[in-house]
């Protein structure tokens, strides 16, 4: 059988490799090139050492966005896991019509970035009319903006898998510290919870990623105003790249490191929770 | 006993419930919003249409002359089925070879698809975009390849998740009773790949479908999906003008819903299975 299917490479594997290769491959290995290089197009490039890198730490722009992408990330993460984890208790108790409210809470998870952004810019907007003022008339409206906003949209998300590992419980365990007389919290502390830490794990990891690259959202209901104070990594990224010529090479190093960063706290965030699970 | 749960149970319906509603305001208030005129939009932006600041169709009429909406939609549609479906069957068949032929490359190859991933765009557009346009990939057609190339790293990874899942046993009968590996995988193994295909094809329509910055770096400017269609209002015309925004952002939420609607239980189901693997 694997004899007769490994001939078959060239039909099974290689058009997704060949596309693969030019989509992610290539462009990720010149992408990390490129950071060392000063550059217009890929053919021009020519090797600059670690200028680029030097030129990203002097200006002052990624390392304000890095603390707003962190700022907002931590309070996303915290927000939308929170909400999203008592709407799942809530939802599992077979009240009526959950199944309505379920289809509710997850449906904004299905309306893009850039939509999300200008519906929630003129509900902001309306908002602080009454003052006088817009969602660009300070960071601190932005930045509370988007912590809504993400929370509108990934809620409802997070909820479901949370749902899905609330009814993965055997019932037969907390039927067991009822009569152990456990108190409805003192199940969830010691029952639920830690036999959730899978559910956990996928929310933290999904949440805190999607949180730290967020772009659409950013891009429609700040654009990065006022100034350049609400912009998040991706976003300066972007701007590096397409706004400033010359500037290129710092837009790629910026992407290295933005990459980096990703990965490095994605790999913690897994290791943490991962350790905390216990078997079901 | 009984009682208090009752009260308890009914108390959680009604905050459930407000909860369900404050959800459900933003969208309303956008529906109503985009049949007022401009001004009375950013005047009393919480007030119901009345009789001054009604304007009917008017902004659905200007706002898609203006940005084309239409066509927008028509190309939205074109780019999410085509890759859609090039990705469910491509990488179905990848997974599936991958996964059951054992050795170095194989191997090596799943450990790629697993690192793309978590490598964000901003790592890869620059390059991904000009060598799009060296390939003559920078039009409707060859984006479709595009997306077969970034998107095959989380489909991959979902479908050998579940390839493993079926017993080797089924495949070989089939290898036994003359199958060669082309109709094993079209008349067995795709067909018990169904579920995840869909799951697969749902996580994918939505990405496609809302992604921004992936065609408008790769298409030519003429060419627009609904999301840059959407975000030319503002690049386009300096001032945004609020009622036609109102109008494009109800547009585009419909076929949403309506997709939605249609398809819940798949969606749901969907996204559940793909997180878990995930």
């Amino acid at each position: 059988m694997h004899k007769a299917l490994k001939k078959y490479f060239p039909v099974f594997v290689l058009p997704t490799l060949i596309a693969f290769t030019f989509a992610f491959l290539l462009p990720f290995i010149v992408g990390i090139y490129l950071s060392f290089c000063d550059f217009t197009t890929i053919i021009d490039a020519e090797f600059v050492g670690l200028k680029n890198y030097s030129r990203m730490l002097q200006h002052g722009d990624f390392i304000q966005a890095l603390k707003f992408t962190g700022a907002f990330t931590v309070l996303a993460v915290i927000s939308v896991n929170v909400f999203a984890f008592i709407l799942a208790l809530g939802l599992t108790k077979g009240i009526k019509g959950t199944n309505l409210y379920r289809s509710v809470f997850f449906m904004p998870n299905l309306i893009g970035g850039i939509v999300l952004g200008y519906i929630w810019k003129m509900i902001i907007d309306g908002v602080l009319l009454s003052k006088g003022m817009t969602i660009v008339s300070d960071p601190k409206y932005g930045f509370w903006g988007l912590v809504i906003l993400m929370s509108w949209q990934m809620i409802g998300y997070m909820m479901i898998i949370y749902i899905t590992g609330i009814q993965n419980i055997s019932p037969d365990l907390l039927e067991a510290a009822e009569i152990d007389g456990a108190t409805r919290f003192q199940a969830i502390r010691k029952i639920v919870m830690p036999m959730m830490m899978p559910s956990f794990t996928i929310c933290l990891f999904l949440t805190l990623t999607n949180s730290f690259k967020l772009f659409d959202q950013n891009l429609a209901l700040t654009a990065g105003a006022p100034g350049r104070k609400t912009q998040m990594l991706a976003l300066d990224i972007y701007n590096t790249f397409y706004g400033r010529p010359g500037w290129e090479g710092v837009g790629q190093a910026k992407a290295v490191v933005f990459f980096l960063l990703l990965g490095v706290v994605a790999l913690i965030q897994l290791r943490a929770t991962r350790s905390k699970e216990v078997e079901n | 006993m009984k009682a208090k749960e009752k009260r308890d149970n009914l108390f959680l319906t009604i905050i459930i419930g407000a909860i369900a509603l404050l959800f459900l305001v933003p969208i309303i208030i956008i529906v109503y919003n985009s049949f007022k005129g401009t001004l009375f939009i950013s005047s009393e932006p919480f007030a119901l249409p009345r009789k001054g600041s009604f304007v009917g169709l008017d902004n659905y009429i200007k706002g898609i002359a203006k940005t084309g909406l239409i066509g927008a939609f028509g190309w939205s549609l074109f780019i999410t089925v085509f890759s859609v479906g090039l990705i469910v069957l491509c990488t179905s068949m990848t997974a599936w070879y991958i996964t059951r032929v054992k050795g170095k490359i194989t191997s090596i190859l799943y450990y790629l698809f697993v690192f793309a991933m978590i490598v964000p765009f901003q790592m890869v557009m620059f390059s991904m975009s000009k060598m799009a346009n060296m390939l003559y990939l920078d039009n409707p057609v060859g984006i479709i390849f595009i997306y077969l190339g970034y998107g095959a790293g989380l489909s991959i990874f979902i479908f050998a998740g579940f390839v493993k899942a079926i017993p080797l046993e089924i495949e070989e009968a089939a290898y036994i009773d003359g199958c060669n590996p082309w109709q094993t995988y079209f008349k067995i193994v795709f067909p018990l790949l169904r579920p995840t295909a869909i799951t697969v094809a749902i996580l994918n329509a939505m990405w496609i479908w809302n992604d921004y910055l992936l065609p408008k770096l790769i298409l030519p400017s003429e060419i627009k999906t609904i999301p840059i269609a959407i975000q030319y209002l503002r690049d386009g015309y300096g001032g945004v003008d609020m009622g036609h925004m109102m109008a494009m952002l109800v547009i585009a939420i419909i076929p949403i819903v309506i997709f939605y609607l249609s398809c819940q239980k798949y969606i749901i189901r969907g996204v559940a299975a793909g997180a878990v693997k995930g």
